[in-house]
């Protein structure tokens, strides 16, 4: 993979609004940004009430992912193009998400929803009628998803990416500053983490910094073994999928994880290490 | 507890008890007097770090949960629109900012 793979930018994105086998889709926490007005012929995804199970704490299993796949008329061949709001940290999460049920064919428009504003680019209100499709999802891929027992035995051996800000790693804060800070968990680190937070992958407007400045940031300033296996982190994995994407889709790292658990798992975790401050 | 870490247009809304625990900075952003609905504001520390972003309410609001310290306050709005103002927090305080743009 490399950077012109997985990313496009807003004149070809323009260029391919109603494109068959093109679907773009906009994700995101918050769908409220979407009704108010999105790229038109956007679909939306909500990344709770969508990509989550209402239950347990994961996804939606692979019948659920087919089911809503089929149901926003979205087919195994279509290209699909992923933006959203929060610098596309849940347009990264669903394109990790779709890459997990193998979905082969899925591109982000760089700078996301945050870009297309700023350029006052058209925004519709007219939501797109999609006939439905049968679509087959694979098995999860579990060369892309890291889990709590994983990431207790890669501390020392892999590296470990927490994109969090750096309060958030000291043990400061327990949530993004846009965030109440009342929390069940403890403050900190997984020891021997790198902190790179996601932020100094990306520009002012969203889009992400170019691959020399992003192989600098990684492996010459923090440090990141590009020789070895990596998992990357944050609170509940969406921003540390947008460092996923960064890792494995732009620079081409081969085993990179996201471990989607993050904060929220490890930092309730009982007899886990935890490290505070500024990191080792 | 939020299920997520997204940041809903505006900052997100909390009752009055549980402001006494923040360090909170919120205003709105104008123009010529009246709210400026699309755009970000942008809370960052020293050195331009970036601490975080939300998108401006319908009401060109915004609204952060800080450490206590002093912050910039960046807001980019269509237009290229890019205007800044220094803020300090601190826990049980709530900074209001209103920038002009």
């Amino acid at each position: 993979m490399s950077r012109s793979d997985v990313l496009v930018d807003a004149d070809w994105v323009e260029a391919h609004i109603g494109t068959p086998g093109y679907v773009i889709v906009e994700v995101d926490e918050d769908t409220s940004a979407y009704d108010k007005g999105h790229i038109p012929s956007a679909i939306k995804i909500d990344w709770k009430k969508d990509l989550q199970d209402p239950v347990r704490r994961d996804f939606v299993d692979k019948t659920g992912f087919e089911a809503l796949l089929s149901d926003r008329g979205i087919s195994n061949d279509d290209t699909v193009v992923l933006y959203g709001g929060n610098n596309n940290w849940f347009a990264a999460y669903a394109y990790w998400y779709f890459k997990l049920y193998g979905h082969q064919n899925v591109l982000l428009l760089d700078g996301g929803r945050k870009k297309w504003e700023l350029e006052s680019r058209e925004l519709s209100t007219e939501v797109p009628s999609r006939p439905k499709t049968s679509y087959t999802a694979r098995e999860q891929d579990s060369a892309l998803r890291a889990m709590r027992d994983e990431v207790v035995a890669a501390i020392g051996k892999r590296n470990l990416v927490d994109v969090r800000s750096p309060d958030e790693f000291a043990g400061r804060l327990l949530a993004p500053a846009h965030l109440p800070q009342e929390q069940a968990q403890r403050g900190g680190h997984i020891p021997t983490a790198k902190n790179v937070p996601w932020s100094k992958a990306a520009n002012e407007d969203g889009t992400f910094k170019s691959d020399d400045q992003l192989a600098t940031l990684y492996r010459d300033e923090a440090g990141v073994d590009f020789g070895k296996d990596t998992i990357a982190y944050c609170r509940i994995g969406e921003r540390s999928a947008h460092t996923w994407f960064v890792l494995h889709e732009i620079l081409g790292q081969a085993n990179v994880k996201n471990y989607d658990g993050s904060w929220t798992e490890y930092g309730s975790l009982v007899g886990v290490p935890i490290e505070i401050g500024e990191g080792k | 507890m939020n299920d997520g870490c997204g940041a809903p247009a505006g900052g997100v809304t909390i009752t009055k008890d549980a402001a006494g625990k923040e360090a909170i900075v919120e205003g709105r952003v104008l123009r010529d007097g009246a709210p400026v609905a699309t755009g970000y504001a942008r809370l960052l520390g020293t050195g331009d770090e970036f601490v975080a972003e939300v998108p401006l309410g319908e009401d060109g609001g915004f609204r952060f949960f800080a450490a206590p310290g002093e912050w910039t306050l960046r807001v980019l709005a269509p237009g290229g629109v890019r205007t800044e103002c220094a803020v300090s927090a601190d826990i049980g305080q709530i900074t209001r900012v209103e920038v002009a743009v």
